[in-house]
């Protein structure tokens, strides 16, 4: 009803588009739980989840696939979509650019960074630290990387006591060709194998998807979701402009703290669980915004159920094509993701 | 300087006020020991000359650039001991120009200025957004993106945001500094004729009817003669004169601080009015 008076801005009211994303993932998880090297039908799927339920003692094949390879796997894609689209909004909102993405204030290339010297010169500085951490050491020394470049990128960023989002865009984009050229002195030092492995790491896959890292993952993306969503007002305060929305009462400060802050979690968690995948945090948060309007509080909201549909239906692509081997999933997050948003572009470009 | 003893001002809840406030930043001053009063139920123009010092000026009152000296006061007390969500229950301002980030329509930018009072709704389901559109006729345009707007339109959906914001006088623990203050920076910039004097008799109503103080940077000094009770004129980062208007805008100061000679014109069949000027081009 209401969407209908909105004349050339018509607009989905919120509860149809967060109903629409809530389907799209499950959806895109139904799937992602059938396909894969080892297909199972929705037959069999129904048994397992009735094993399941019974406590059967006699786990069947499908059984054994689902719990122990695919669900970690579906679960870590949904936690790394929800991260990367939530944290896209959230940077677009705070620096009121739609061209803001999560990679922007340094997680993704201090990620990276941190990944390409484990690989490089782990072995070389610190034999024994595979050992102590073991398949840890990539992720522990990634996430540690993403915090400590978007710190960097953050205290850049601070004048007379105030974060300049201006100031955090170009000592972000600065951090990043730092980052970039570290890495590209690493793939120079690095072997054909380990430059294999940089290579394949950058492209992001959930292969790596185990349960331990998984929970931890979870909790960390689901705990910046709840904190994430509550910035939805303070942040449409925000798109008119700063001053304005401290005169509005909101605590700008705080706000800018704590979703770089949230954004620095969530994504670090993610990307040293899977490698980079990119794309998700531009365009989730766009395709909210073109079809349910700019208002934080569906954008938020709707982009973490799109990225995590998208990522999900990237990696069912991904795990399918070439069976039994796998596609990275950064290149198919572009295929998937693109072709989506040109659509919508195409059918909404009145609106831009 | 001793505008508190005027009777006009014996009440110090109802005054907003700077004392030899200075403004600087590297190499230069942008305000020189200014001092000035502002009045609840009045209208005060801010004039001068550009970069006289206005938008700084208006700055302080807002509390977005700190003093490098002097003072701030709001209801006898600094400006900084308020907590900045007391201040915006009773404070909104528009100013000279709000870029507005996304395609947010003209309903949801006015609906930001109930931001404050979003723990509180106003009473009895009252519409607010609706009736601040209607007060400055942008309700037509609710559904439109503001983006798509003309300048002048944006200026009046920015007035009704602002209108939203102190809507209703302020209840609850706050309420001490009950007056609500309206801080423009040139409203009528981007205004048609008709619109120009729209505005400003809105606002003129607001502080009569309503008690409230409205300051509002005018490059007309005759709208500022027919709706501003009082004027502060800045010159170089120095307040040259204040007082009511119509004795401040003399031919004599307008020419020493504009360059501009001014000829007073009767109003038209001697109708009691403000008095207007006719200014010559300079050469």
């Amino acid at each position: 009803m209401k969407a209908l008076r909105h004349g050339d801005h018509r607009r989905l009211p919120a509860s149809l588009v967060l109903a629409g994303g809530v389907l799209l993932l499950a959806l895109s998880f139904v799937i992602g739980s059938a396909r894969g090297a080892y297909a199972i039908s929705p037959l069999q799927l129904w048994n397992v989840l009735l094993d399941m339920l019974g406590g059967s003692t006699q786990p069947t094949p499908e059984h054994l696939v689902f719990m122990n390879i695919r669900l970690p796997r579906l679960l870590l894609g949904v936690a790394a979509g929800a991260a990367l689209g939530l944290s896209g909004a959230l940077m677009q909102g705070l620096f009121r650019n739609p061209l803001a993405d999560p990679g922007l204030i340094g997680v993704s290339s201090g990620a990276a960074l941190a990944a390409g010297m484990t690989i490089v010169l782990g072995s070389l500085w610190f034999p024994e630290m595979p050992r102590t951490l073991g398949s840890w050491t990539l992720v522990a020394a990634a996430f540690t990387g993403s915090l400590l470049v978007t710190m960097l990128v953050y205290a850049l960023s601070q004048q007379d006591g105030a974060t300049r989002v201006g100031l955090m865009l170009l000592a972000g984009v600065a951090i990043n060709a730092l980052a970039g050229a570290g890495l590209g002195y690493l793939t120079f030092l690095a072997t054909d194998e380990q430059l294999r492995n940089i290579q394949f790491w950058l492209l992001g896959s959930l292969g790596g998807a185990r349960w331990s890292a998984v929970a931890l993952v979870f909790a960390m993306v689901t705990a910046a979701a709840g904190s994430g969503i509550a910035l939805a007002r303070p942040l449409n305060a925000i798109a008119l402009g700063e001053a304005q929305a401290a005169l509005l009462g909101v605590p700008v400060e705080r706000v800018k703290r704590l979703a770089v802050l949230l954004t620095a979690l969530a994504v670090g968690a993610v990307t040293a669980t899977t490698g980079i995948i990119g794309f998700i945090g531009l365009v989730a948060p766009h395709c909210v915004r073109l079809v349910a309007g700019p208002d934080h509080r569906i954008v938020l909201p709707g982009s973490a159920l799109l990225g995590a549909a998208l990522v999900l239906a990237a990696d069912s692509v991904a795990r399918t094509m070439v069976k039994p081997a796998e596609l990275p999933l950064g290149v198919l997050t572009a295929f998937v993701g693109v072709p989506f948003f040109l659509l919508l572009l195409r059918h909404f470009k009145s609106r831009l | 300087m001793n505008a508190r003893n005027m009777h006009d001002f014996s009440l110090i809840a109802g005054l907003l006020e700077v004392v030899g406030v200075g403004v600087e930043v590297p190499g230069r001053a942008l305000l020189r020991a200014a001092s000035a009063q502002f009045a609840a139920g009045q209208v005060t123009a801010v004039l001068g000359p550009n970069g006289a010092g206005k938008s700084t000026l208006m700055s302080v009152l807002t509390g977005q650039r700190q003093p490098t000296g002097g003072d701030v006061f709001l209801a006898g007390k600094a400006l900084a001991a308020y907590a900045p969500i007391d201040l915006a229950r009773v404070r909104a301002s528009v100013a000279q120009e709000t870029q507005v980030a996304f395609e947010f329509t003209v309903r949801e930018v006015v609906e930001l200025g109930r931001y404050p009072h979003r723990s509180r709704p106003g009473k009895s389901g009252a519409d607010i957004p609706l009736q601040a559109m209607q007060a400055t006729a942008v309700e037509h345009l609710q559904h439109r993106a503001l983006n798509t707007l003309s300048g002048g339109e944006k200026a009046r959906v920015h007035l009704a945001r602002a209108l939203a914001q102190v809507w209703e006088p302020a209840v609850g623990p706050a309420s001490a500094q009950a007056t609500r203050w309206l801080l423009l920076d040139e409203p009528t910039a981007a205004l048609d004729l008709q619109h120009q004097h729209r505005m400003l008799q809105l606002v003129r109503a607001w502080a009569t009817a309503q008690g409230v103080g409205v300051v509002a940077v005018l490059h007309d000094l005759n709208l500022a003669l027919r709706y501003s009770d009082r004027c502060v004129v800045l010159q170089g980062g120095e307040v040259v004169g204040s007082g009511a208007t119509a004795e401040v805008l003399t031919p004599a100061c307008i020419e020493k601080v504009w360059g501009v000679v001014a000829h007073p014109v009767a109003p038209q069949g001697g109708a009691a009015g403000p008095s207007q000027y006719l200014f010559e081009a300079p050469i």
